[in-house]
């Protein structure tokens, strides 16, 4: 099959590109230029966006004797991706731009290009396997849990998912990295990206203010409603969160103070204890099947954050809601986050949750 | 089999070149050395640069070579702006075109941010022709505070070729220096700097079928320079840094080679350049032709330059399906990692972005062969099919 291998710069994409054309593929290596400000050298890798991760992308390609292009979807990332960030936080939702860009960059812009284009699918140096099933194929967990990323794959519908290639599902990343070293990549040793790429210095708050300005309210007690301080805007806060509320103890309690939840209309903070923080009912919306679409109330487990553990759950799946119930109180989901739905092993699809509560 | 067809961007180099770089590059010797080695370098580089000097119309003392065209551009604009400025301190203009070479519009962009300098940018027509007339209106009101004007010969990406000839005549009406890039115009126009009637001209090796890295500037003996790289004044005092003796070497040998078969060559790239652009625009895609195009004429256009504008295309689509199908082009336009970016000279021209996405650059040159316009003209109609299915993701 004719392939783009999506070439960040790392590691994990370069030795993606390598298996694929170790298993007969004809692979051609693009990298994505997603900033239009690439003329930038950074000392810690992110990535993507700069001129030398497209380099490292560049040499990877050179080695293993394949075309490689770079292609300017900069706008595109700019408008589905970093603006789409910008206005969940200004909603005062916490949203996750690595499931966005897969959704609607690798698998949208990308792959509708590379099959305009002539090719058959993309290839990415994602942790996740595709295996065929009984009614098509199925997105499963890799086989490393710790580098697991079907989490942030489970957007992909099952249309995405046919012409996506993950040769890294069943392998370590210990194994990859030595992998890398014995092709002779230079990358081998090029430490993960982390963050969010487009946020270069990782001050997201700092990010946000620049792209949103100052736009000051009120931090309100969650319980008693009473007005407990200022902050410069509702952008800076997510649920959980701890740090920067100027509030280290409560007066009243000696108790630490979270953000427990996010007024954006109201410009309000609130703020509580932290028994206030588990919630074990999430409503979701924006659903993302990866396969046939369950019906009813199913028995699943439940995944919050792309780092998260797995919560044993129930759905209740209607036409475009979802609410899911959890074994289990977990805490600091945020409106805005993602919800991946598991069977076994299988990602069964997402939800955007759009609010949180607990059961009785 | 694969069709180069980006000699604008570098030429093969010329077998009688590659031997003279491989028989200097066995020799040693530092060409400020006085020793007996020294010597012998010393006299290839002389003769070199007297060869330069016979093939382009000038004094052989008017050549200070560089590492390119790009250095060459960066000393004939700062190092004149400098120069003038540091003379008159009136003097803090520069005029150029909007359509020149990075090389000289960063050049005179850094001087704006830089050194407090001003500008005056001379906006080409739809052709990418600048006018004298717009020159002379410039230095009536800004002449005494001029420093320097530069354009250049002919355009890297449409192939437009400027009156330089007027444009220096009007310059110095008002007593100012003038440069202009010749390095596009070498391979097939009567490129002379006697005749040009310009101060300082860029020139560089590689697209006249020498090595890439080494250039010169042309400088009239009395043109004013202020050094931008400063050591040992090797070069007149004005370039400092040891002596490239084989690329020297090489570069004399392809620009005589280049100079003598000019017009012969000229002819014949027009010839297959015309067919090219004929047959595209015949292919019923509604593909057009940036710039001006005259069959027949490598005057007012590049006989080497061909360039078409695909509509609902992007630039990198159209390169990934040429180059699959083993025809090597360019948009024409810079490149930021490797992106290309919209043509600044089809934007100053009046076109839309999304038509400067769209741009394909052409260039013939001394390997092209009827086969390399065959292949294209076969590749184009699939190419261009896809490139517009693929048109739509931005």
């Amino acid at each position: 099959m004719r392939v783009v291998a999506a070439m960040s710069g790392g590691v994990d994409s370069a030795v993606a590109a390598a298996r694929m054309l170790d298993a007969g593929h004809d692979v051609v290596g693009v990298h994505l230029a997603l900033s239009r400000s690439a003329a930038t050298l950074r000392e810690s890798a992110r990535g993507c966006c700069t001129l030398e991760d497209a380099g490292d992308a560049r040499r990877v390609a050179d080695r293993l004797g394949i075309p490689f292009y770079v292609w300017d979807l900069a706008e595109r990332f700019e408008r589905d991706v970093v603006e789409d960030f910008v206005q969940e936080y200004a909603a005062g939702r916490t949203p996750n731009p690595c499931l966005r860009c897969n959704e609607r960059i690798k698998f949208a812009a990308l792959l509708d290009k590379a099959l305009a284009l002539g090719f058959d699918g993309v290839a990415t140096g994602h942790y996740a396997r595709v295996l065929e099933g009984p009614s098509g194929r199925e997105l499963h967990r890799a086989v490393d849990p710790d580098k697991d990323q079907s989490y942030v794959l489970g957007v992909l519908d099952a249309d995405q998912l046919a012409r996506a290639f993950f040769p890294l599902g069943g392998s370590l990343k210990a194994a990859v990295r030595q992998e890398a070293a014995e092709r002779g990549f230079a990358v081998a040793r090029k430490p993960d990206s982390h963050d969010i790429c487009f946020v270069a210095d990782g001050d997201t708050r700092g990010f946000l203010t620049r792209r949103l300005g100052e736009r000051p309210g009120e931090l309100v007690d969650a319980v008693s409603g009473k007005v407990v301080g200022e902050h410069a805007g509702v952008h800076g806060f997510t649920v959980g969160q701890r740090r920067g509320l100027g509030l280290e103890r409560s007066r009243l309690d000696g108790e630490p103070r979270y953000v427990v939840g996010v007024d954006a209309p109201r410009a309000r903070v609130l703020v509580g204890t932290a028994d206030l923080l588990g919630v074990d009912v999430l409503e979701g919306a924006h659903l993302r099947w990866c396969g046939p679409p369950p019906w009813g109330e199913v028995v699943l487990g439940a995944q919050v954050r792309a780092h998260g553990e797995e919560v044993p759950a129930s759905a209740t799946v209607a036409e475009e809601v979802v609410r899911v119930r959890l074994g289990r109180r977990v805490r600091g989901v945020a409106p805005g986050q993602s919800v991946v739905l598991y069977e076994g092993s299988r990602v069964v699809g997402s939800a955007t949750v759009t609010a949180t509560s607990r059961a009785a | 089999m694969t069709h180069y067809l980006d000699h604008a961007a570098t030429t093969p180099m010329l077998p009688a070149a590659i031997e003279a770089f491989v028989e200097s590059a066995g020799s040693v010797g530092n060409a400020s050395s006085l020793h007996t080695a020294g010597r012998a370098a010393r006299r290839t580089v002389e003769e070199s640069r007297e060869r330069i000097a016979a093939a382009l119309g000038c004094r052989p003392s008017e050549v200070v070579f560089t590492s390119g065209g790009t250095e060459a551009d960066n000393l004939a604009v700062k190092g004149t702006w400098a120069a003038r400025r540091g003379a008159d301190p009136a003097r803090t203009r520069v005029v150029s075109s909007s359509v020149e070479h990075h090389a000289v519009l960063d050049s005179v962009e850094h001087l704006v941010r830089s050194r407090g300098a001003q500008v005056s940018w001379l906006e080409p027509d739809r052709c990418g022709h600048v006018a004298t007339g717009d020159l002379r209106a410039v230095l009536a009101e800004h002449g005494a505070s001029t420093a320097l004007v530069s354009v250049m010969w002919a355009n890297n990406e449409v192939g437009a070729v400027q009156p330089v000839a007027e444009l220096a005549a009007v310059a110095h009406e008002h007593g100012v220096p003038f440069h202009t890039d010749a390095v596009q115009g070498l391979a097939h126009l009567p490129v002379r700097f006697d005749a040009s009637g310009a101060d300082l001209m860029t020139v560089t090796a590689h697209k006249v079928g020498g090595p890439v890295g080494v250039g010169a500037l042309l400088a009239r003996r009395d043109a004013a320079l202020e050094p931008q790289l400063h050591g040992g004044g090797q070069e007149r005092q004005v370039r400092s840094g040891t002596l490239d003796v084989p690329a020297v070497h090489a570069f004399a040998v392809a620009l005589e080679e280049t100079v003598a078969a000019r017009d012969v060559e000229a002819k014949r790239v027009l010839g297959l350049r015309d067919r090219l652009l004929e047959g595209a625009l015949g292919l019923g895609l509604g593909i057009t032709v940036g710039g001006c195009w005259h069959p027949g004429d490598g005057e007012q256009r590049l006989p080497g330059n061909a360039h078409l504008v695909v509509p609902g295309c992007e630039g990198d689509s159209l390169l990934y399906l040429l180059d699959a199908a083993g025809v090597e082009c360019s948009t024409g336009s810079a490149c930021q990692a490797g992106v290309p970016q919209p043509s600044h000279v089809l934007l100053a021209m009046g076109h839309s972005e999304a038509e400067a996405r769209g741009a394909l650059r052409l260039s013939l040159g001394h390997t092209s062969t009827d086969a390399d316009v065959d292949a294209v003209l076969a590749a184009l109609p699939g190419v261009v099919e896809r490139a517009r299915q693929a048109g739509g993701s931005r």
